[in-house]
């Protein structure tokens, strides 16, 4: 792989370690540690934070997987893809000023400790840190090896040595930097996204011959491509539609999307966030998949989903411009990672180690603790993205849904729903997360329960579980003033 | 019970808005895409080289789910403070 095409990817990766030193420079001015390295001090502000929203949701699917199954799939994959735009407001304004008030109320840190708050319940606790440190541990590990297939298909170096590249960068900003590293890279990161796909969208259609060209020649290839059927008439309009839970509504339970809900400046940086965010999210959608399924006439017959993207590129635009546009699925992988990192991080420490290993630890101790646990954990993760086992493959594939079935209702219902108590909140994770491996078995066995994604039923079981078990066991109506 | 916070009656209405627009939007979103687009293919027609179910759905969807958040964020959603002002509870 040429030169101009590296070049791009090197400066990148220098922007993003000088923001990184940027922000460790301001922890080390701030009086409280735990809120500065894993909340950025809840500061944000709108732009920083409808970046740092929309970099950690997008992340190698939106950039490789999703842009591949368009390419195959045609404009129904669009369509699904579409659903997205809605987290963009809808997590803002549902989580929105409440939760805002209430974390600091309760002077929450994590999502954890709100829920700690809310329920009072080391059971709520334990098993909320085990399945966020699970689950989300996979599905950093699978993101890894994703960034390290991504350098390594760019420059020709073997895994490993893509890998190890990947694992340092990540982990030299987010170690020394935290949260508001995690969040000023992420920004840089999602001007990149935004910069890249518009470029990216412009060559493929000139090289396509302009859209109407493009349409013609997929419509001469199979008519179904441009139906919202899919190309081989399977796409269900129920099936489609449940992905409005999936990526859609539900996307208010997953942590890594709660915590950063937490950590704005104040209204008026929410409600810009909400503007930008809802744009940049639809914006990046739209482009990519559009680029997806454009690819098809100029490149035909590309069989790994994942190489769409990075082909075309190359293809389509100069090497040099390439590398930036590539640096764009790359800051996708690399967002996503550091805050997932974060994340399992401030849960070991924050949630488990201070909660019940040693309360009264000094604020010295608490600051090695989290600088040493982010890197031992980066440390691990590499290890595992190496020669990642069965395990973690099959873990990372409840991942996403996993944890919003866990998590949504606990975190909505107890925003907005005083009856909701802790045997609601417990029978309710556990009923999302059993009910969605069950029915996760039953669809690989036997197709789409209903013609609906996975996610679907579990969402809804775990509704009724925490109303009913929250009316009928000990129903109080808790009181938010307190 | 306590007097509940006046913040929290404007946070509860911002919520409802929050569903009652992605409802809207879902009727949007599947009326064009499944209303138009399961006619036969021959009978589409093409905007800006765009299948019309597809321009519809997704593109002018998008734009008017823009155009409404802007608004809401300007005129709709009130600014509170997330400070805590009254400690004295």
């Amino acid at each position: 792989m040429s030169l101009a095409v590296i070049l791009p990817m090197i400066i990148f990766l220098l922007i993003i370690f000088f923001v990184g030193y940027y922000a460790s420079q301001k922890i080390s001015a701030s009086n409280s540690f735990l809120q500065e390295y894993f909340l950025g001090g809840r500061q944000l502000g709108g732009f920083v934070l409808a970046m740092t929203m929309v970099a950690t949701y997008g992340s190698a699917s939106s950039f490789l997987g999703g842009p591949g199954t368009a390419y195959t799939m045609g404009f129904g994959w669009i369509l699904l893809a579409m659903t997205q735009v809605v987290t963009g407001y809808f997590v803002l304004l549902i989580l929105g000023k409440k939760f805002a008030i209430l974390a600091r109320r309760y002077k929450a840190i994590t999502l954890i400790d709100f829920l700690k708050m809310r329920y009072k319940s080391p059971i709520v606790v334990l098993l909320s840190a085990a399945s966020m440190i699970i689950f989300l541990f996979s599905a950093m590990t699978a993101q890894w090896v994703g960034g390290g297939r991504l350098i390594e298909s760019l420059t020709g170096l073997n895994y490993h040595t893509a890998l190890f590249i990947f694992a340092v960068s990540v982990l030299v900003y987010v170690t020394i930097g935290g949260f508001r590293a995690v969040a000023l890279t992420d920004a840089v990161q999602g001007g990149v996204m935004v910069i890249g796909t518009l470029i990216l969208l412009i060559g493929v259609v000139i090289a396509g011959g302009g859209m109407d060209n493009i349409v013609q020649d997929l419509l001469n290839e199979n008519p179904r491509l441009v139906t919202p059927f899919g190309s081989d008439g399977n796409l269900s309009a129920a099936y489609v539609s449940s992905f409005w839970i999936l990526v859609g509504v539900g996307v208010v339970g997953l942590p890594q999307m709660a915590v950063r809900a937490m950590s704005y400046k104040n209204s008026k940086s929410m409600h810009r966030a909400l503007v930008i965010g809802t744009i940049v999210t639809g914006f990046i959608m739209l482009n990519m998949h559009l680029i997806g399924i454009f690819a098809r006439p100029v490149l035909p017959g590309i069989e790994i989903g994942d190489k769409v993207i990075p082909l075309i590129a190359l293809e389509v635009l100069p090497a040099w411009l390439a590398g930036i546009v590539l640096a764009a699925p790359m800051a996708a992988i690399m967002s996503t990672v550091d805050s997932l990192l974060l994340l399992v991080s401030s849960s070991i420490v924050k949630d488990v180690y201070i909660n019940y290993v040693k309360p009264e630890a000094s604020e010295k101790t608490i600051k090695r603790m989290s600088f040493g646990v982010t890197a031992i954990l980066g440390i691990i993760v590499f290890l595992l993205a190496l020669n990642p086992p069965e395990l973690l493959i099959f873990l990372n594939l409840f991942a996403f849904g996993g944890l919003e079935a866990a998590f949504i209702w606990p975190v909505v219902l107890g925003l907005y729903w005083s009856y909701g108590n802790k045997y609601g909140a417990i029978a309710s994770m556990i009923t999302g997360i059993v009910s969605y491996i069950a029915i996760h078995y039953y669809n690989q066995a036997n197709g789409n329960l209903f013609g609906v994604h996975t996610v679907t039923i579990p969402i809804v079981l775990s509704f009724f579980a925490f109303v009913v078990f929250s009316l009928l066991i000990k129903r109080t109506p808790y009181d938010f003033e307190k | 019970m306590k007097q509940q916070d006046p913040r929290f009656k404007i946070a509860h209405r911002e919520a409802w808005i929050g569903v009652g627009l992605a409802i809207l939007h879902f009727i949007w979103w599947f009326g064009f895409a499944y209303g138009l687009g399961s006619r036969p293919v021959e009978e589409y027609s093409y905007i800006f080289g765009l299948p019309d179910w597809f321009f519809y759905s997704c593109v002018v969807g998008f734009i008017l789910i823009c155009i409404t958040i802007i608004v809401l964020a300007k005129f709709v959603l009130k600014e509170v403070s997330f400070e805590e002002e009254d400690e004295v509870k």
